[in-house]
């Protein structure tokens, strides 16, 4: 288990002027994962990549490729390939010619580059394709032609920036499997960056969650999704019902008091609390139960349906609080128990106190 | 596609148009019109009577030695100044948009030669190589060369075309650097990490990806060779020594106006019109298909 990472980061930053884009930012990536980093437009995910690319100089901190430090290294002496957000496809040369261009400057003869050329096409599912301009392919295609462009150089690390970003949402949802898929075949290391976390959670064996340049946690999209470590990502990685509250005990779990007056009792998460601490509360929509008559135990209420948003497995009610007012989205059962509810309906709902994660507010 | 307006009826349109339709009658068709008229007659010293003679001036014309002489120094000269001129633009142009903070400054300096009318840019020239007074006559004087285009061919070329080029540069710089920095960076940037370097870049990536300013800017400069030099040569040379800077233009006006042959004059005329509406063709043609994008 202690294989040398692939690419590892040691206190990465990078500042614009006085602007602190990337900061103190650690992490390692053994060999053959996929790995995303997640975070909010702007949050600096270009730039961390663009540093590892050797685009850009880091302003502190160490950065080594198979464990060596390329600090020093132009980008094309690293052993690394980059996917561009809008592809970079060379458009005035044809398939085989964009792929072949890194093997032409290395010096490879021709016979050499047909074929390797040939063959990566052949692995990400283009056969035959070489003579054809770039703009006869439809966006899937070229997304796979940047790839192949990448992989023939047989990178130890593959860079993307939100390569996914351009195409329409049916297709996006066709290539996140194929991506997997390509990272797989070629058992390359994959760091991906991504707005969306859905991507991140399909395709990721380990995720960074990214936010004002800081890593707020690292895991697997597991980790993130049930044990969030901070307020962010708890926000940020699923969908979840948020509350402001105030600490009341920390006898057994946490007993806070909402500012609607709810008294909840939860789990604390990420930094310690003490009593009359500001939290942060979040309840997951599908940890809700829900019943017709009986009241719930545990953290519970009684609610109006505001609006139903059906969208099959997915559904979702929103119910508003017949004692605080506050909105409540709660996940519909897939068992159909509830689909003859209708605005307007009253329901009790609950849910119990290890789903409900609190986190030091500000 | 293309979102067009489209109007009902004819007669909005054909109003729209009119003013348009008007000041290319009047300043275009009316003199083109006259030129091709005129150049199949012969009038008489006086001016009095013309005597008609069908494409008489066109063949004297052709087998006149001076007149295919200017041939060629047009295209000696447009080719030069063309070249001259794109070429040093494209040199600034790439120079300005590697280190784009600073070009401000530096695009404010270049647009200056654009707003000097060309009778003065040729004015100022003129004023450094005179072979009296000149600063740079004296300084080659000091290095040992003797500088007179007065009298060499050869050097009052190399003036005319200098003082013309000089002032295109800052026009085809612009356009160069527009055209420069349309171009995606993660497209250069893709090619540097899969290893090439600048020149390589350039060749295979920059300048294929630039071929429509480029053309566009050769038939551009082409045109303002063959036409709007004018200015430039008649304040340097005059056409001369010996008819060395004697363009295709400045004929029309020296044989015209300076030696009174007003049918040769237009047959002249006309000539460089059938030449003109060929390069507008071919560079509608080309763009048209677009090369890339
Ligand atoms: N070259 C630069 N100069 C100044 N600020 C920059 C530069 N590049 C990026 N930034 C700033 O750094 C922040 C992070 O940008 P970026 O890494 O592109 O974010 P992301 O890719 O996560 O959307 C943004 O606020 C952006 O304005
Ligand atoms: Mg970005």
């Amino acid at each position: 288990m202690f294989e040398t990472p692939d690419l590892e980061c040691r206190d990465i930053s990078k500042s614009f002027d006085d602007f602190k884009a990337v900061k103190d930012v650690s992490f390692a990536v053994p060999p053959g994962t996929f790995f995303s980093i997640l975070g909010p437009s702007g949050c600096g995910k270009t730039t961390l990549l663009r540093m590892i690319a050797g685009f850009q100089k880091p302003s502190s901190g160490d950065l080594l490729i198979k464990g060596r430090s390329v600090l020093d290294v132009p980008p094309n002496k690293r052993q690394v390939s980059m996917v561009f957000q809008h592809l970079a496809l060379f458009p005035m040369m044809n398939i085989g010619a964009n792929v072949g261009f890194g093997l032409r400057q290395r010096g490879v003869n021709r016979a050499d580059i047909k074929r390797q050329v040939e063959r990566v096409l052949d692995r990400v599912g283009l056969t035959g394709v070489a003579d054809r301009p770039v703009d006869s392919l439809s966006g899937g295609q070229k997304q796979r032609v940047a790839i192949a462009r990448c992989m023939v150089l047989e990178p130890d690390v593959l860079l993307l920036d939100e390569p996914l970003g351009a195409l329409d949402l049916k297709l996006r949802e066709h290539m996140k499997i194929e991506l997997k898929q390509l990272q797989a075949e070629f058992n390359t290391t994959f760091v991906y960056i991504t707005h969306d976390q859905s991507e991140a959670l399909v395709m990721s064996d380990q995720i960074a969650v990214m936010n004002r340049g800081v890593f707020e946690q690292v895991g697997t999209a597991k980790e993130l999704y049930y044990e969030p470590s901070t307020a962010f990502v708890a926000g940020f990685v699923g969908e979840a019902n948020k509350f402001r509250a105030r600490v009341q005990s920390l006898d057994a779990g946490v007993q806070m008091v909402t500012d609607q007056g709810q008294v909840l009792h939860g789990t604390a998460a990420g930094k310690a609390l003490a009593k009359g601490d500001a939290v942060d509360v979040f309840v997951r929509p599908e940890a809700v139960r829900l019943s017709r008559d009986t009241a719930l135990n545990g953290n519970a209420g009684q609610g109006r349906v505001e609006n139903i948003l059906f969208n099959g497995a997915n559904s979702q009610l929103i119910l508003r609080d017949q004692t605080t007012g506050a909105q409540m989205n709660v996940a519909l059962p897939q068992t159909g128990e509830f689909r003859d509810l209708s605005v307007g309906d009253t329901v009790h709902f609950g849910w119990e106190p290890a789903q409900t994660r609190v986190y030091a507010g500000d | 596609m293309e979102k067009r307006v489209t109007f009902k009826g004819i007669w909005l349109p054909l109003l729209l148009v009119l003013p348009q339709m008007l000041v290319t009658a009047v300043f275009f068709f009316y003199p083109a019109g006259q030129a091709i008229w005129q150049s199949l007659f012969i009038p008489d010293p006086f001016g009095l009577s013309m005597r008609y003679v069908g494409l008489g001036n066109f063949e004297y014309l052709l087998s006149n030695p001076y007149y295919r002489a200017s041939f060629v120094t047009t295209a000696v000269f447009s080719i030069l100044v063309t070249v001259l001129s794109m070429g040093v633009a494209l040199y600034l142009a790439v120079l300005a948009d590697r280190l784009i903070k600073g070009s401000g400054v530096y695009r404010t300096l270049l647009i200056w030669p654009y707003a000097v009318a060309p009778a003065v840019a040729g004015v100022l020239w003129l004023f450094m190589f005179n072979t009296r007074v000149g600063v740079v006559t004296w300084y080659l004087g000091v290095l040992g060369y003797d500088w007179n285009h007065v009298l060499n061919g050869e050097e009052a070329m190399g003036l005319v075309v200098v003082a013309s080029a000089w002032g295109r540069i800052s026009y085809n710089f612009l356009f160069f650097l527009a055209g420069l920095q349309a171009i995606p960076r993660s497209v250069i940037e893709a090619a540097a990490i899969d290893g090439a370097r600048f020149w390589t870049r350039f060749r295979t990536i920059v300048w294929p990806l630039l071929s429509p300013t480029t053309f566009f800017l050769l038939v551009v400069n082409i045109v303002y060779a063959f036409f709007e030099t004018f200015g430039v040569i008649h304040t340097i040379t005059s056409g001369g020594p010996q008819q060395a800077t004697t363009i295709l233009v400045y004929k029309v006006y020296a044989d015209g106006f300076v030696g009174q042959d007003l049918g040769s004059s237009a047959a002249q005329s006309v000539i460089l019109l059938l030449i003109v509406g060929a390069l507008t063709v071919l560079q509608f043609k080309y763009i048209e298909r677009r090369v890339h994008y």
